[in-house]
This record gives C-alpha cells, structure tokens and sequence, in this order.
C-alpha cells in the first residue's frame, strides 16, 4: 500500500505523517496520532460517535479519507479543554448526568459545538435537529438536549 | 480496507484514470467509504479531482448550474436555492449534509436518493465531459456509466414542492419521497405537472400516468382523485426495514394528496 504524507493542524498543534492511501481519518487519528476521543462506533456514517470538525464543520471522520483533509483544521473533543479547565460543553454534560457509557458523548459534544459556535442561543429544536445524526443507547437523549441548553446558558451568561 | 486514493486537478485526467477496473469516484464518500468500510471488495481504488468548477454554484436569471461536489449543506444555505433547501435537509443528518455531494445522490439506490427526486421533477440536465444528459436517460443508464458528473442544470420552478416521508423526526430514511413541479393555467386548472418519486423503484421515478390525470384539472380533493388512483401504476416499490412494498403502495396517494393540497 503506498503511503502517502499527510499534514494538518489537530486541535491547535501541526501534525504530518505518513499514511496508507486511503487511510480513514478515524483510524489515522486513532491509531497513528493517538487522539482516541473520536470513537469508531459503526464506520457506517449512522452512530455519529466518531464526529469532529474539519474546518467549522461537523464531519464523519469514519467516512472521511485523512489525505483529503491536507491543510485542515481538525478539532477534536480531546482538544476542548483549556490548561485542564473543561469545556462548557463538558462541564455541562458531567453537571447534568448526560452521559452514562460515555461513547457517544464525544461526538454529542463536537455537533453540539458546532451548534453552539454558529447559534450561541439555540432552541430545543435547535439541539434536536443539530444532534440528530448522533445515536446513543443509554440516556434517552433529553439529558443530553438538557446539556447543551445548559451550556448555551452558561455561555450566554459568561458573554454578559 | 485501505483504498489508494488518486487526486487529480483536472476531470479529464479524473475520467481516465476511472477507466481501471475496481475504481471508482469520491465524491463525499458517505456511500463508497461506507461500503468500503463494511468489506465491499469490489472498490479497490477511488479517484477525484479537485477541479474548483465542481464545487460552484451559479444562478443566472432563472437559470441555475451546480457543481457536482457542492454538498447538502451547501445547498441549503444558498440564498437564492430556497425552494431547494428542504430536499437539501432532507438528506441525512448534519453531518452527512456537510459530506454528501450531489454527484453522488444522483448514484445513490433507494431508500437513499431525495435530492436525485427533486431534480428529475425540476427536469435537470447533467453535465459530463462529453456533454449534457437529461436526467431520465441518465438515471436510467447510471449503473453503467463511467464518466464523472460534473454538474447539474435546471431552471428555478416558482411551483416547486417537495415531501419526504420518514419515520424518525427530523432525521430519518425515507418512506417515500415526492417532488413535483406544477403549472397552472386561468381557472387554476393544472397546464403541465411532473410528479417524481423516490423508493417507489430502486431509482427516482416519474409518476407519469397520475401526471396525465392532473391535466386540466383543479387542485381540490375532487380535481386530484383521478391522479391519486393512478399514482402507483408503473411502481414497484422496495422492501427495506423502514417499510414493506406493499406499505410504501398504500401510503403514497395519502402523501401524494396532501403536498398536492397543501
Ligand atoms: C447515515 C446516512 C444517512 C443517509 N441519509 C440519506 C438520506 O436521508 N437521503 C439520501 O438521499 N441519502 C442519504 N444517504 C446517502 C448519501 O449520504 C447521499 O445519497 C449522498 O448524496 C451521496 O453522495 P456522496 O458524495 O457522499 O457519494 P459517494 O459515497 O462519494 O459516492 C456514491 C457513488 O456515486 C459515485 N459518484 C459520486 N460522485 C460522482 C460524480 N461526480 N460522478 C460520477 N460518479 C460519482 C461514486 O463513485 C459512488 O459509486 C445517507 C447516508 C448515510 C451514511
Ligand atoms: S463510527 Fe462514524 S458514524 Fe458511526
Ligand atoms: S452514553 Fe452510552 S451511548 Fe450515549
């Protein structure tokens, strides 16, 4: 398999290596950087576990072939906290028990960033539609909408 | 299963490297790196091009032409594409719409395909190198074609409506889907209609016979009676876990006359 070189920048740091060609995203995140935040849930586009934002918006990195991604600016769960203060977004989900396996939850928090990022003060609507395509088998999801309200609140409030 | 990947910045240099066997197109991979994925061996390579053509969107007057890698999410936040917007949102979540190209719904087999069903009622064109395509002759022949799409043609229909039937709110697969676009003569009686529908075959399908119905008619529960009975005639509709054939049959004229009436 040839290998082809790929560079970007992962949550603020550059990165560069070499891949095989059609490496996915997930798996060069997960098994060559290390970042395990993504999760591979079903590497079918349908669990949404394994989501990050490429560039401001919300992709599959499952689906996501790394060398198409030469340039881009990935983030990642792992990267939301700052100097080892979590996230709103974080701390909302730990605040509201809106987690409980946890293996959705990355994927929750980056559409729910997102979201956040381009509507700071989202209806539930909102939460809804922009967490629909992440599945997860343990909460019943109202937890979860309860948290990213929370946290659009608590943004709000920081922003007054 | 890795796939080698080739990146070309032309689409002529694209198309002739699609010509070996085992290779096929990238557009946003939500379908091939999906079957990739899940152990489809019959992908061995993908190509793409990065020609910026591909990825535009221009209206000109009533006119409008789209690239064929401009994505969902792309489309429905285009100021001038409104009506278009809800078959844009219809597909997948918010995550596949930031992926899921144009070119590629055109592919897509059944129960997948809501945004093909939009453009074969706006009666699109589809641009190749070679030229342009109707978009019937194209859909009819896609599983044969080897050429990339490069764009979509279509004329902005002012009576433009669109439905797409699933069972999980707000993202779910399709039951069906339904787009039509109508013109009405004085009166309100109905002079042209195309009527296409998604699920109802293993690719986007016109609903010709409920089409002839409407002519002249009105849109009342009366004037529309004629075209529901036909709406099935010429279907065979797919079985999948959303919905059995024969449920996808009994809803369609349900669904039919409610966008009809709305
Ligand atoms: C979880 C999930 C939910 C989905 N929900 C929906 C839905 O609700 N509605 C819906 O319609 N679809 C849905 N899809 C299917 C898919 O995302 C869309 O149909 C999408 O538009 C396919 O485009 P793509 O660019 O990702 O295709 P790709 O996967 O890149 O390609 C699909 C096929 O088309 C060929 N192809 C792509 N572009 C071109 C081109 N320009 N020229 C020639 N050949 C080309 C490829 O070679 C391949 O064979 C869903 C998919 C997933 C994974
Ligand atoms: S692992 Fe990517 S969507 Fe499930
Ligand atoms: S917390 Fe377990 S899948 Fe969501």
């Amino acid at each position: 398999m040839a290998k082809v070189p790929v560079q970007f920048t992962l949550n603020g740091s550059e990165k560069a290596e070499f891949i095989d060609s059609g490496t996915t995203l997930l798996n060069a995140l997960r098994d060559k950087i290390g970042d395990t935040s993504p999760k591979g849930g079903c590497h079918q586009g349908t669990c949404g576990a394994c989501s990050v934002i490429i560039d401001g918006e919300l992709r599959l990195s499952c689906l996501t072939l790394a060398e198409t991604c030469n340039g881009a600016m990935i983030t990642t769960t792992s990267g939301l906290a700052e100097g080892g203060v979590l996230h709103p977004l974080q701390r909302a989900f730990l605040d509201t028990f809106a987690t409980q396996c946890g293996f959705c939850t990355p994927g929750m928090i980056m559409a729910a960033k997102v979201l956040l990022d381009h509507t700071p003060n989202p209806s539930r609507e909102d939460v809804v539609e922009a967490l629909s395509g992440n599945i997860c088998r343990c909460t019943g999801y109202e937890p979860i909408i309860q948290a990213v309200l929370a946290a659009a609140r608590a943004n709000s409030q920081n922003a007054a | 299963m890795a796939l080698a990947l080739q990146t070309f910045a032309t689409v002529k240099d694209a198309n002739a490297a699609l010509k070996l066997a085992g290779t096929r197109y990238l557009g946003g991979g939500t379908l091939v790196v999906r079957a990739a994925n899940e152990g489809d061996v019959s992908v061995s390579g993908l190509v793409r091009s990065t020609d910026p053509a591909l990825s535009a969107i221009e209206v000109r007057g009533g006119k409008v032409r789209v690239g064929a890698s401009v994505t969902m999410a792309e489309i429905a936040r285009h100021p001038e594409l409104g009506a278009l917007a809800k078959a844009a949102r219809a597909v997948g979540g918010p995550a596949i719409r930031n992926m899921a190209t144009v070119g590629g719904n055109l592919f897509a087999p059944a129960p997948y395909g809501d945004f093909a069903v939009a453009l074969l009622a706006l009666d699109a064109t589809f641009g190749t190198d070679d030229g342009e395509t109707p978009i019937e002759t194209f859909l009819a022949g896609r599983d044969d074609g080897r050429a990339i799409v490069t764009s979509v043609s279509f004329t902005k229909a002012g009576s433009f409506r669109f439905l797409k039937v699933s069972r999980v709110k707000p993202k779910g697969v399709s039951v069906l889907s339904i787009a039509i676009v109508l013109e009405q003569a004085g009166g309100g009686t109905v002079s042209s209609a195309r009527i296409a529908l998604g699920c109802m075959a293993d690719r986007p399908m016109r609903a010709k016979a409920a089409e002839k119905a409407l002519l002249g008619r009105t849109l009342d529960p009366d004037g529309i009676a004629p075209a529901l009975a036909a709406a099935g005639d010429g279907t065979s509709p797919i079985t999948d876990p959303i919905a059995s054939a024969w449920y996808r049959a009994e809803v369609l004229p349900v669904h039919l006359g409610r966008l009809l009436l709305s």
